[in-house]
């Protein structure tokens, strides 16, 4: 693995093993002396083109935590708020000598066109609607630990599918664990052409939500992504939540313990109300946590030691 | 102790030699640290793990009572990281605080030193020791860092060409320690039973 810009470039093997050194890397949370000496004298930059505060932070947080220097350039306050071409930001940026990059940008497949350009370590931190490869690794952490081997298990994805690159990467991760993912959305937010694409990876598609969640072994809810939406994809908010979202009355229909799941930033009152976020089962607080962790385990496998070849 | 054939290099060690030095070292800890009262064993990763539980084991058959013992990776620590591919570290776990114990590392081949240079490293990151003695079941010698060990189950005198090759039941299926002639081109370090 010489970059991580989708799910694609790691082989189950290889997320085995981010898994198990993200398992040693969260026993390093709980310590007093939180750091490691791993990535000591590397130089990281979070190149982030697009709003974030857990990715980055998670990030900054994680690269430090195993001694690296971490510099966080956003595009605001930077030189493509005066018109830079990417291109040149990330030349300029990889000609100071740096080790790697963890970019975030709105256009799909900017950490790639940066990757072939740089030659640089390119991390994904999430491209437009296209990828988000650590988010879907993190995922596919927390609920490792919460429900063992995720062989056979039933994961329903909900919400926001048309804007959502944690959806993508996530179908392909889970699928490469042997989980059996449904998706549910309303028509409108069902991404065009889903009927090959599931066939080809995989995953089942509904509208029906209170049919999927009796079923589900774990429950991935979907931020609605207004910000991306230039026309009306539902005619409200409230007939929204009511539809699609994941409201007090509809946790009575999961299977006790079924793990709740979220990418932040949540909507509370939306996509998931306030009960749902707060459940005993809720595993959102926990993703934050394994964030950090499986952020350190990619940081040291893409950087700590001699690049493969 | 046996003989081997030349092609298999000579058993230095055999399963009954392994267990009296261990007894040896266990007596020798308890004796140092003037009983089992504020002492860890920590392994280093893997073969010092298994061998910190014998000798727990032992301590505790003398005492009578239990003794902490714990396994350190120190994958994270290594001065080699950046010019080798990356490994997945193994489990860190340390029975409590170890401030202001007397720690023993136990680790199986005491080579360069690095190992234990790093061990260092990565205790002081989980906290401060009143003391920190190092159990070793084979000394090679050719140090490369101003480090000894304190009780050590055989000092073996070795070539840098030779390779010292330790086996343990609970990871290879046998007790066994074989020095080995390396053929010429393979790196001496590069074997089964030796960290460094």
């Amino acid at each position: 693995m010489k970059n991580l810009l989708s799910i694609d470039d790691v082989s189950l093997q290889e997320v085995e093993r981010i898994f198990s050194t993200a398992a040693e890397m969260h026993d390093v949370q709980a310590r007093e002396v939180k750091k490691l000496p791993a990535l000591r004298g590397r130089t990281v930059i979070n190149l982030f083109f697009e709003d974030s505060t857990r990715t980055r932070s998670s990030f900054e947080i994680a690269g430090k935590w195993l001694s690296a220097d971490v510099i966080n350039l956003s595009a605001k306050g930077s030189s493509t708020s005066k018109g830079e071409s990417l291109r040149d930001t990330a030349l300029t940026v990889t000609s100071m000598g740096i080790d790697g990059l963890v970019i975030r940008h709105p256009a799909s497949g900017a950490p790639a066109q940066v990757a072939a350009w740089t030659g640089v370590p390119v991390i994904n931190a999430g491209d437009g609607t296209h990828e988000h490869p650590t988010q879907a690794l993190l995922d596919a952490y927390a609920l490792t630990r919460k429900l063992g081997s995720l062989e056979g298990k039933h994961v329903a994805i909900v919400g926001d599918l048309t804007h959502s690159r944690v959806f993508r990467s996530n179908i392909k991760l889970l699928a490469k664990l042997g989980a059996r993912v449904t998706v549910v959305a309303p028509p409108t937010l069902m991404p065009s052409g889903v009927g090959p694409w599931s066939a080809h990876d995989g995953f089942a598609t509904s509208y029906d939500l209170d049919a999927v969640l009796p079923e589900a072994d774990a429950v991935m809810m979907l931020r609605v992504q207004k910000e991306r939406m230039s026309g009306g994809y539902f005619p409200s908010a409230r007939e929204y939540a009511v539809t699609y979202g994941l409201t007090r009355s509809r946790l009575d229909l999961l299977k006790p313990g079924t793990p709740i799941l979220h990418p932040g930033p949540m909507n509370r009152g939306l996509e998931i109300s306030p009960e749902a976020a707060d459940a005993a089962d809720s595993l959102i607080l926990e993703q934050v946590s394994a964030g950090v962790a499986v952020r350190m385990a990619v940081l040291y496998h893409l950087l700590a030691g001699e690049a493969e070849a | 102790m046996t003989m081997a054939s030349a092609s298999d290099g000579r058993v230095v060690l055999d399963a009954g030699d392994i267990s009296r030095a261990l007894t040896r070292i266990s007596h020798e800890i308890l004796e140092h640290n003037k009983g089992a009262s504020d002492l860890i064993l920590l392994g280093l990763q893997t073969r010092g793990v298994p061998l910190a539980k014998r000798l727990a084991a032992k301590i505790e058959a003398v005492e009578g009572h239990p003794v902490a013992v714990g396994s350190l990776d120190i994958t994270m620590y290594r001065d080699d990281i950046k010019s080798q591919p990356t490994r997945a570290p193994h489990k860190t776990s340390v029975p409590g605080s170890i401030d202001g114990k007397t720690v023993v590392l136990v680790d199986d081949v005491l080579f360069s030193g690095r190992t234990i240079r790093a061990a260092l490293d990565a205790l002081s990151d989980l906290g401060r020791p009143a003391v920190v003695r190092l159990a070793v079941l084979v000394d090679r010698g050719h140090r490369e860092l101003p480090i000894r060990a304190d009780h050590v189950g055989k000092n073996l005198p070795t070539a840098r060409s030779e390779r010292v090759r330790l086996k343990l039941i609970e990871t290879d299926g046998e007790d066994e320690v074989r020095l080995e002639s390396v053929p010429t081109g393979a790196a001496p370090h590069e074997t089964v039973g030796e960290t460094e």
